[in-house]
């Protein structure tokens, strides 16, 4: 959507809120631990329904002819309004449901201990991605998507309902990060500040991957990842910047990032 | 052509600062010293905002200004306040120099992602030094102003009266800068890279230039910040330092070398009393005075005094 | 009469398609060359390698007996050839004025004078005239004064081309490449720009080379012509010459003129 979204980390963090609590209280009524997968994936869809399109209608949709520094600094100030908001809504004190992680258990591979909880992480992570992919492909949807983001005027000359687009793109990029924070909320202790790692973080996988593109997105979030693992466990001074390192190097040899789209000609 | 109110407004400021300063109380002489050390950083910001880059890392040469600062303190026992303005100064362009190198080659969401990287790299190595102090920093020395050392209810009218000076030369400095071919060209950078080359100037070479030049203020500001403040910590370099100065930068606009030192002292103004009023809202307060300024001021506090002289 | 530009085995492909193949011109010292050929022939990409914004993959560019092929565009300027856009290249937020007044700023700069320990108003090089006068004269030039004080984004199509072009002799060049400086302006207004054009541009000894799509255009302000085809230069002459050979008939006018039957026959909306 050619906007760089802060908010994002908002719904990182709604949706873990949200997720925690409410399988919380699911789970202190007597539900069956085995549902709370769907409690987690249900809570986020909840939370972003109800928030995103009123971001989107109330505030946002009145900005996109602004200069795109502008936009961005909107989706921060809407960040900071919305970090107090969930201290407002939810209290100060973590939050922890142990009770999806811990139910499936664990396996050895080789001399280390992998819980079977991070597969499931992992399968939501290609299940979302896939699915994502698909839809800007193969569906109608994502192609008038498609269009929509390169030239509004004329997807809108053309009868596309632009407004539509750009409500169902923020809300649906939203419930992805819902779905981020709702999933990986079990593994840890939910808190004020949970957005703001986050954010940070996704920014250095998007510009590594390179803007737009989302296999580029999938692979930067595969070296993020390996690179913040590695440096924990072999040299953990380095933990707090070496993304950012990763980050500067990959900008400094492919300045557009690893997979970037081709630019049409200017003169 | 009209005449330019801006140094006479500089100088006027300048001689309030000091004639009435030593009858403010020391919490308001705290309060204008660090808007105008922020200032000074903000001042940077603007012009590199005004060719359209946005750096989400001023925050590494503030810290890099703030640790020379406390550095030479804690090693040489200097505790003049002008010459560690300078040494912060000096720090901040050196490493800006170097780096610009590299930087000046993008632009838009990248420029800032990668000044964003290159302050939390910093960031990140002074947490884990431990000769620095790690995450809790180290105090800075007993401010001392051209070889006397001021008497205790002192400290804070010498600190804001070099402060004062400091901020206005360079203000002056910078607004003589706007008036030349290169600094002139920030608009068109903006608009039209391509035009810029081909009408036979460089684009990296001038925003290499601005961005130094916006390095230095910034480590003058930090080296400012460390002495009023008295600490110096990591912090300094987190990127929410750096997007403060935004803030400040929008809140401001960029219509004048005078705008930043006005915007950052409404921001620690709405800091200050936001805090007090409600500690665990304070950050809802100014996301939403940010909204309301960006929405109803596109251009900042300074259009307001704009609009007297409008066309 | 010598050679101010020498262009010699050009080639330059990208990708599949092959943009310029063994272009070899030279152009003679104060004369106006036209430069013709349907789109996508290479007659921009020629403009381009010419100015540095394109490097060729073969060949070398020789200006004044200087080899130039590896300058910038920016270095391309400063020694005395500029250009115009086929698309106008303003700045969009400024006005006609303060477009003017950027690219004298640089003259001004590249020249040492106007800087930050400099006083009072520098003299234009080339122009000896405080910076504000020669914008003001060259707007003048170009019929653009009443738009001196509009922004360049909303003056109308022509105002813009004018622009384009006025803001090239700024620089004081010695060679003037103009990329269909005519397009865009409706067939009446075509000749009247034109002249207007030539009128500033000769007076100053400049050597011209335009690309247009107008023959009419061509064979009236143009001495010589280079036809352009799928990258090759297919014809070197006088206009008279050149827009009767059969290839030019063949791959430039017959689709111009059936062009512009269909236009004068109301087939085409």
């Amino acid at each position: 959507m050619k906007i760089v979204n802060v908010t994002h980390g908002s719904f990182y963090a709604l949706g873990a809120y949200a997720a925690s609590s409410i399988t919380g209280a699911l789970l202190a009524q007597g539900m069956p631990p085995s549902l709370s997968y769907a409690v987690l994936l249900g809570s986020a869809l909840l939370v972003t329904l109800v928030v995103a399109p009123l971001i989107e209608r109330g505030i946002l949709r009145f900005m996109y002819a602004k200069d795109e520094v502008v936009i961005l600094l909107i989706t921060y100030a809407l960040f900071l309004i919305l970090e107090d908001v969930i201290k407002l809504v939810w209290g100060v004190n973590p939050y922890f449901i142990a009770e999806p992680y811990g139910l499936l258990g664990s396996f050895d591979v080789l001399d280390l201990t992998y819980p079977y909880y991070n597969l499931i992480l992992v399968g939501v992570a290609i299940v979302c991605g896939a699915g994502l992919t698909w839809l800007l492909g193969s569906t109608r949807t994502g192609k008038l998507l498609v269009a929509v983001i390169h030239d509004t005027e004329i997807s809108r000359a053309m009868g596309i309902n632009v407004e539509r687009m750009y409500l169902f793109t923020f809300t649906f990029g939203s419930l992805l990060a819902a779905i981020g924070g709702a999933f990986t909320a079990p593994t840890v202790s939910v808190v004020p500040g949970l957005g703001v790692e986050v954010i940070v973080l996704s920014f250095a996988v998007v510009v590594i991957g390179g803007l737009g593109s989302l296999p580029g997105a999938a692979l930067g979030a595969v070296i993020v990842g390996l690179v913040r693992s590695a440096t924990i466990h072999y040299l953990p001074q380095a933990e707090l910047f070496v993304i950012y390192l990763v980050m500067a190097m990959v900008l400094a040899f492919r300045p557009r990032g690893l997979f970037s789209l081709a630019e049409a000609r200017k003169i | 052509m009209s005449t330019d109110r801006t140094p006479r407004t500089l100088g006027l400021i300048l001689a309030a600062l000091l004639a009435f300063g030593q009858w403010l109380p020391q919490w308001t002489l705290f309060l204008v010293t660090i808007a105008l050390a922020k200032g000074l950083v903000v001042l940077g910001l603007m012009i590199l905002l005004r060719c359209g880059l946005v750096s989400f890392g001023q925050a590494l040469y503030y810290c890099i200004g703030a640790y020379a600062a406390g550095l030479l303190g804690r090693l040489f026992g200097l505790s003049d306040v002008f010459t560690l303005m300078l040494a912060g100064m000096a720090a901040a362009a050196l490493a800006a120099f170097a780096l610009g190198f590299l930087l000046a080659r993008y632009r838009s969401i990248f420029f800032g992602l990668l000044s964003l990287a290159l302050s939390m790299i910093l960031y990140g190595l002074l947490v884990k030094t431990e000769a620095l102090g790690s995450s809790d920093g180290f105090h800075v020395l007993r401010t001392t102003l051209l070889g006397i050392r001021p008497a205790d209810p002192w400290v804070r009218y010498a600190v804001l009266a070099a402060a004062a000076v400091a901020a206005t030369a360079a203000a002056l400095l910078v607004h003589r800068y706007l008036a030349t071919p290169l600094g002139k060209l920030a608009p068109a950078i903006k608009d039209n890279e391509i035009r810029v080359e081909y009408m036979g100037a460089s684009a990296r070479h001038a925003i290499h230039v601005k961005y130094v030049i916006a390095a230095a203020l910034a480590g003058l500001g930090g080296a400012l910040a460390a002495t009023t403040v008295g600490h110096i910590d990591p912090e300094m370099a987190y990127w929410t330092t750096s997007g403060e100065f935004i803030f400040i930068a929008i809140l401001a606009g960029t219509g004048s070398v005078i705008a930043p030192f006005l915007g950052a002292l409404v921001f620690g103004i709405i800091q200050t009393v936001a805090f007090d009023v409600s500690p665990n809202t304070w950050q809802m307060v100014l996301g939403s005075a940010l909204l309301v300024v960006i929405v109803f001021l596109p251009n900042g506090l300074w259009s307001l005094f704009r609009r007297r002289k409008a066309a | 009469m010598a050679a101010i530009l020498d262009a010699r085995g050009l080639h330059k492909n990208f990708g599949a398609v092959t943009a310029a193949s063994d272009i070899n011109a030279a152009i003679e010292k104060d004369s106006v060359v036209g430069l013709i050929g349907t789109n996508g022939a290479g007659k921009t990409t020629f403009i381009n390698m010419i100015t540095g914004y394109l490097k060729p993959d073969r060949g070398r560019i020789h200006y004044e007996g200087r080899d130039i092929t590896d300058l910038a565009p920016r270095d391309v300027t400063r020694i005395g050839i500029c250009r115009s856009f086929q698309i106008p290249q303003l700045y969009a937020s400024l006005t006609a004025f303060e477009n003017m007044m950027i690219g004298i700023g640089v003259v001004l700069r590249n020249a040492g004078r106007g800087g930050f320990f400099s006083r009072g108003r520098p003299l234009v090089p080339g122009y000896d005239l405080p910076a504000e006068d020669v914008a003001d004269s060259i707007l003048q030039r170009f019929g653009l004064a009443e738009y001196r004080d509009r922004n360049a984004q909303v003056l109308p199509g022509g105002v813009r081309k004018l622009l384009d072009i006025a803001l090239t002799l700024v620089a004081k060049p010695r060679l003037l490449l103009l990329d269909e400086p005519t397009s865009g302006v409706s067939a009446e207004e075509k000749f009247e720009i034109m002249e207007m054009i030539m009128q500033a541009v000769r007076a100053e000894g400049i050597t011209v080379l335009f690309v247009e799509h107008d023959m009419e255009v061509v064979s009236r302000f143009a001495e010589r012509v280079l036809a352009f085809y799928d990258g090759r230069i297919i014809a070197d002459a006088a206009p008279g010459v050149a827009l009767s050979d059969p290839e030019v008939k063949r791959f430039v006018i017959g689709g111009e003129l059936r062009r512009l039957d269909e236009a004068r026959a109301g087939t085409r909306a």
